[in-house]
């Protein structure tokens, strides 16, 4: 009694809490998986089926489409944000004119919505009237951009849009290292006379490793999750040639009433997302800490 | 994560002569520029334009003749599937989501946070890590086992439903950055108000709200974005009475039939992202702290 009494007010302001992770995360992945070995179709029915819908996700020839795509996405995405994102934080940090002004242009798209971002793409790539109008007006006849409709490249139509958007957050982030980097050292490596690109490469970029971590983190964690920028940009099409594990786990659940299905998927969303996260996550939250201590 | 603001200055005086160097990465920085401006711009002239100088013009030129035909349609005739009310009821509900999701996460926060860094008890930390295990679920392992529990207590597609929804998806990060916050404040302060008497809610009110301008600032920019721009929480659990912006932004774009009306679509794109512009704009360094933090969320 004396421990339930004791420190009161704390443990009544921390219950919204406690209930939340429990019934929410805790139980949410709990109830999907045991929901996704089961057969229920239109609501969830408790009629055991072992592992039958995950056999089904991976002979799934849409789901297969659907990992493809996170993999094509994922790579170039992450890449092209890296290395843009860099390349962007070493350009601001050659004491320019504007700065700031320039800081404002490459970060501004990361404050829209994926669904902005979508759409504003799929106007711009517009086969009909967009980039690929204007470039014949201006008589390049050969110029073609007709991604969002080919099926082989509509997926990096995706990815330009979503560099496009986290180029500028890698940009900042791999700021804030470059400017903690000590004077000193940039004075010796002039001092031996090593051009400026390779000191930013091979002394620099190993110096802000745990920015470029970080970076690597956060934007793979965002890969998996994506879902509003590809219902605007192309809504998973040409056919299904863009879909993703996320727009399959929210087809099965709310257009097309199988559920086991969905939940089997979302569980093997679930599974890489933790994959991706979980070391960095010990390293940040729980390492750091006891550092710190 | 620890973007120091102090950082953000350049080291050293900037050089005084210009060279063929310097020259060319001013090129470069400049079509960067004009890369990251381009889709803003086009959205912004296409708005203006009408839609026989879409059909013919070239996308990249500024309008011939201005029409502003596109802006009051947008926001007040446009259809989303049956219903041609523009984007006007979809701002009118984001703000009756935003405005009392923002407020209830970021108290929930404050109030985790402070719990968590001076009044610990066994077992709490436990409790966190499991909160903070929950950012990481993607939202479609939640979503559907969440719209069971809310129509079960028969909130479900309801102005509550998503509020509580924006609330509980906010707060493993709340809680964190407000707990690490608080953490570093001095404990003496704690100690301090303790032996002059203060309880949990006196202290709360009396030293520690006062003294979180800051964070609140961080949380507030976290909070107000995220939930502007969410698409998916607001389509599944609002309703269909209060679909966000975003939502009804995407369903007036996408309609099926008609003639698509570009005009219309863009000046619709532009006034949903009107609100995270100002807050970009205004907020400054603080955005990219309130962003970094909110990047892992599900």
């Amino acid at each position: 009694m004396y421990y339930l009494t004791k420190n009161l007010a704390s443990k009544i302001s921390l219950l919204p809490m406690i209930i939340i992770s429990l019934t929410v995360f805790v139980g949410c992945i709990i109830y999907s998986f045991i929901y996704s070995l089961t057969g229920s179709k239109l609501i969830p029915a408790l009629n055991y089926v072992g592992f039958q819908q995950y056999e089904r996700l991976f002979k799934s020839r849409k789901w297969d489409v659907a990992v493809e795509n996170i993999f094509i996405y994922g790579f170039v995405f992450t890449i092209g944000c890296l290395v843009i994102g860099f390349l962007l934080a070493v350009l601001i940090d050659q004491k320019i004119r504007g700065e700031s002004l320039f800081r404002t242009i490459f970060l501004y798209p990361y404050a829209m919505s994926f669904v902005v971002t979508g759409l504003v793409w799929k106007w711009v790539l517009n086969p009909t009237f967009g980039l690929e109008h204007s470039m014949h007006l201006w008589g390049f006849d050969w110029f073609k951009l007709d991604w969002l409709v080919n099926r082989e490249l509509a997926i990096y139509a995706v990815c330009i849009a979503a560099v496009w958007q986290g180029a500028g957050f890698v940009m900042v982030l791999m700021l804030a290292g470059l400017r903690g980097i000590d004077e000193d050292i940039w004075k010796s490596l002039s001092i031996e006379g090593i051009p400026k690109w390779r000191s930013y490469l091979f002394v620099i970029l190993p110096m802000i490793r745990p920015m470029v971590v970080t970076s690597i983190v956060l934007i793979a964690a965002g890969v998996v999750k994506v879902y509003d920028l590809i219902l605007a940009l192309t809504s998973g099409g040409p056919g299904y040639a863009t879909t993703t594990p996320a727009m399959y786990v929210m087809e099965n659940f709310f257009s097309r009433a199988n559920l086991g299905q969905a939940f089997a998927a979302s569980i093997i969303m679930f599974i890489s997302v933790v994959c991706i996260l979980a070391p960095w996550a010990y390293y940040e939250f729980y390492f750091r800490n006891k550092e710190a201590k | 994560m620890n973007i120091n603001s102090n950082n953000f200055q350049p080291n050293g005086p900037r050089p005084k002569h210009l060279t063929i160097g310097r020259i060319g990465m001013y090129c470069f920085i400049f079509m960067c520029a004009l890369f990251f401006l381009m889709p803003l711009y086009v959205m912004i002239v296409t708005s203006l334009k009408d839609m026989d100088e879409i059909r013919s013009g070239n996308l990249l030129y500024i309008p011939k003749v201005l029409s502003f035909y596109a802006w009051p349609k947008a926001w007040s005739e446009a259809c989303t599937g049956f219903v041609c009310e523009g984007l006007k009821p979809g701002l009118i509900n984001s703000i009756k989501i935003t405005v009392p999701s923002v407020i209830v996460s970021v108290s929930l926060g404050a109030i985790n946070g402070y719990a968590l860094a001076f009044w610990r008890f066994k077992g709490a930390y436990f409790f966190f890590g499991l909160c903070l295990f929950g950012a990481f679920i993607p939202y479609q392992v939640m979503v559907y086992p969440l719209l069971k529990i809310e129509s079960a207590i028969g909130i479900y597609s309801s102005l509550p439903g998503i509020i509580l929804v924006h609330t509980i998806f906010g707060m493993p990060i709340l809680t964190l950055i407000f707990r690490n916050f608080y953490a570093s404040l001095p404990i003496d302060l704690f100690k301090a108000a303790r032996i002059d008497g203060g309880n949990f809610i006196k202290i709360f009110f009396y030293v520690i709200i006062p003294m979180s301008t800051p964070i609140t600032i961080v949380a507030v920019i976290l909070q107000v974005t995220g939930i502007w721009n969410d698409f998916l929480l607001g389509l599944v659990f609002a309703g269909r009475d209060n679909q966000p912006m975003t939502v009804q932004l995407n369903n007036i774009v996408q309609v099926d039939y008609g003639v698509a009306e570009y005009n219309v679509d863009m000046a619709a794109t532009i006034l949903t992202s009107l609100v995270p512009l100002f807050v970009y704009f205004i907020s400054g360094r603080w955005f990219v702290r309130g962003i970094a933090a909110g990047a892992i969320k599900g």
